[in-house]
């Protein structure tokens, strides 16, 4: 059958599995954008700006594993969706990204609308393609879609010329894709394994340190099963987070920058750091001279060049996040291993007196809603079991911290690029793909604003986000540092001639409750939960001047942190 | 580009030798993946292999182990690339082909040209009333100590490929 290269792309993308399209039209997607039209198999999501568009596929990839999918034009589409793809690239997210381009033979033109999207994406994707014949059409989108849900896992971009969705082919389903310069490795050495093992087996302070890999894995039940078989304590990176049960009395809470005291003085006095689906980000170590000096450490990771690349490991293993605990539990049980029980007991006294130290308590205040005590609530009123994405900044450390996720998936948030206006198009695509679930925003009035437009899309698409706007009137984080280390001297950190947050979400045609009073919080958020089909706008005047603790100043060890 | 040599600050050079997808933007991958995580590059080669879906780039550069090691874990992650050695973990041979154009005033300086090409055995590949073009394929230090021998003649231009290696033995980088 002869179809359009753009009909290709429609029908390939329904024969992929995909279930939406997010996406803005344009000049050069036109024909797309008319296949779109005479098809019913895939639901196009339009959003308001193409940065939007990224990060709700994100959302949706990141809430469900599968991967998001984004169709912009070319031109200014594709230089808006560069921060998604970014994003999405930092946090080793599948994603496929479909850019319009100038037709073939105006490639290199300077015409309307063109920008080498190749280029410009090359250090910021897993791989990109341009395609220039309709023949090499469905077959380049398998390559993309296996490129960027395999290994380690991110965004891939194929750029197709105007030209090329309007030629016709004969279309099959590519059903299967080998390529010879592309084979991730999947099982761990056993060699290593060994080495590995044998390492657990004389360990007396043993520690897990655990990233996003195991949520991409979807590897948390082998990760609570070999935590348990070592008595060893869990620490998350903020990717991490929801990798293992937070209320799990094996997990010590978020490690680095703001990690809490029990993780960071643990990670600095354990014999045995295991490392799985983790890279040694700086805001996990710290200063890495002074980074687990104690330890041994085995890095597992699908990654090779994640690995040995900020510490040097003591046992490498590349592969699978999953497939490797796996290994390590058969090696476990076949070695006879027996854990120290006395050294354990030593070991978990110390924790529990690190713990005792009650870190993330705060101070409160009659008159100003903490931060702190917001989210508490939300954690109370959504039962622990709501999908929280949020921005970038002071409320996503809070969030981080005291949002207890008990379940991988559940905690959507920006953390190797730290995008500001990622939380509420990311909350689009997780409540898409699950409407019948509680999705919060857990967001700032400077994030917010990043990305406000979507407030549009979501009524478009009716999704019933609930926005939980952390208002201190400052850019908090930035307003953090400037008090910390520039003296007080708060340059344009502060947010003057803010909407009115309430009327701007009912102009949008939403629910808006703005709160002031610590004893307002409960009730204004039991409120918005019960609007189960309405998108409410929870503007939370908070404490202008809360700082996240604890925390660790640059340049020191994780042993060296700030407490409150 | 400036020549290194090795010293324990900037650490050993290294020649690694890579196979390829023969596609547009290959080159810019690695170019880029270079640029972008701040490696040194001292020379890049690069043209298409006998199968002609391949090519074979060798790149020059020099760093630490740990910074070897992460090149050429990059260089492996990237999808293009199929398959890359380290030339230097092992004996190979290195050549680098060089094209210099010498102005000639008199016969006395062409008799000393001649002399001095057969020397470094060059070839001279083009001739003009005024000039002489030398070929001379060597190792680096070869074409350096070429150049460095044009004391009198006055150097009109010179272009060198970059160097090229290839591993000892029946060992090779094929696929």
């Amino acid at each position: 059958m002869k179809l359009t290269g753009a009909e290709i792309l429609t029908h390939f993308l329904a024969d992929e599995g995909v279930e939406f399209l997010f996406g803005y039209p344009g000049g050069a997607v036109l024909h797309i954008y008319d296949a779109i039209d005479r098809q019913d198999r895939i639901k196009h999501i339009l959003v308001r700006h193409e940065q939007a568009a990224t990060h709700a596929a994100d959302g949706y990839a990141r809430s469900t594993g599968k991967p998001g999918v984004v169709l912009v034009t070319s031109g200014p589409g594709a230089t808006n969706a560069v921060t998604g793809i970014a994003t999405a690239y930092m946090d080793s997210i599948p994603m496929v990204v479909i850019t319009g381009q100038v037709p073939t033979h105006l490639i290199g033109n300077d015409a309307f609308q063109e920008v080498d999207a190749v280029g410009i994406t090359r250090p910021c994707v897993k791989h990109n393609f341009l395609v220039k014949d309709v023949k090499d059409l469905a077959l380049t989108l398998k390559k993309a879609f296996y490129v960027a849900t395999t290994g380690r896992p991110g965004p891939v971009v194929v750029d197709i010329p105007k030209d090329v969705t309007a030629d016709t082919v004969d279309y099959v389903y590519p059903k299967e894709i080998t390529m010879r310069s592309y084979n991730p490795v999947v099982k761990g050495h056993i060699g290593q394994i060994k080495r590995a093992v044998k390492l657990m087996a004389t360990a007396k302070r043993p520690m897990l340190y655990t990233g996003g890999g195991v949520i991409l894995d979807n590897a948390h039940k082998e990760l609570a099963q070999l935590a348990k078989k070592l008595n060893a304590p869990v620490t998350n990176t903020s990717m991490g987070l929801g990798g293992f049960p937070a209320s799990d009395k094996l997990f010590v809470g978020m490690l680095g920058m703001h990690g809490t005291y029990e993780a960071n003085m643990a990670i600095s006095n354990c014999d045995l750091m295991i490392a799985i689906g983790a890279r040694f980000d700086d805001r996990v170590t710290g200063n890495i001279e002074k980074f687990a000096p104690r330890a041994k450490i085995i890095h597992v990771d699908i990654d090779p060049a994640s690995i040995s690349k900020n510490v040097k490991v003591d046992v490498p293993i590349v592969g699978s996040v999953g497939d490797v605990i796996k290994s390590l539990l058969r090696e476990i049980k076949a070695s006879e291993f027996k854990p120290n029980k006395a050294a354990a007991k030593e070991w978990w006294q110390q924790i529990d007196e690190w713990r005792a130290v009650e870190c993330l308590k705060y101070k409160t205040d009659g008159d100003k809603i903490k931060p702190q005590f917001a989210l508490e609530t939300l954690y109370d009123i959504t039962k622990g079991d709501a999908y929280v994405t949020s921005d970038v900044g002071q409320h996503q450390m809070w969030a981080a911290q005291y949002y207890r996720f008990d379940k991988p998936r559940r905690w959507i948030n920006s953390g190797g690029l730290g995008t500001m206006g990622f939380g509420l198009p990311a909350a689009m695509g997780v409540q898409l793909a699950f409407p019948k679930a509680t999705v919060a925003c857990v967001t700032g009035e400077g994030s917010i604003q990043m990305n406000i437009q979507e407030l549009s899309s979501c009524m478009q698409h009716n999704l019933p986000i609930k926005i939980v706007c952390l208002n201190n009137g400052f850019l908090g984080m930035v307003r953090q540092w400037q008090e910390f280390f520039y003296d007080e001297r708060y340059s344009h950190s502060y947010m003057d001639s803010l909407p009115d947050f309430v009327k701007l979400a009912e102009a949008y045609g939403h629910v808006g409750i703005q709160v002031t009073k610590p004893g307002d919080v409960e009730a204004a958020m039991k409120e918005a939960f019960k609007l189960k089909d309405r998108l409410v706008f929870l503007d939370i005047l908070t404490d202008p001047e809360e700082n996240v603790y604890p925390m660790v100043p640059a340049g020191a060890g994780l042993d060296e942190m700030i407490l409150i | 580009m400036k020549q290194k040599t090795k010293t324990d600050e900037e650490g050993m050079r290294h020649i690694i030798s890579i196979l390829m997808e023969n596609e547009a933007g290959a080159l810019s991958r690695v170019a880029g993946l270079f640029s972008a995580r701040g490696y040194n590059i001292e020379s890049l080669t690069v043209a298409p292999t006998e199968d002609i879906t391949l090519s074979r780039m060798t790149v020059v550069t020099w760093g630490s182990d740990e910074i070897i090691e992460q090149i050429t874990k990059q260089l492996n992650k990237l999808v293009d690339v199929v398959k890359l050695v380290d030339l230097t973990e092992g004996p190979h041979i290195e050549r680098e082909m060089l094209m210099i154009k010498v102005r000639t005033s008199s016969n006395d300086s062409r008799e000393e040209l001649t002399r001095l090409v057969d020397i470094f055995r060059g070839r001279i590949i083009d001739v003009t009333a005024t000039s002489y073009t030398i070929e001379l394929t060597g190792t680096g230090d070869k074409l350096d100590a070429f150049i460095n021998a044009f004391e009198k003649t006055p150097i009109l231009e010179t272009v060198r490929s970059g160097v090229s290696g290839i591993s000892r033995g029946a060992k090779n980088l094929h696929i």
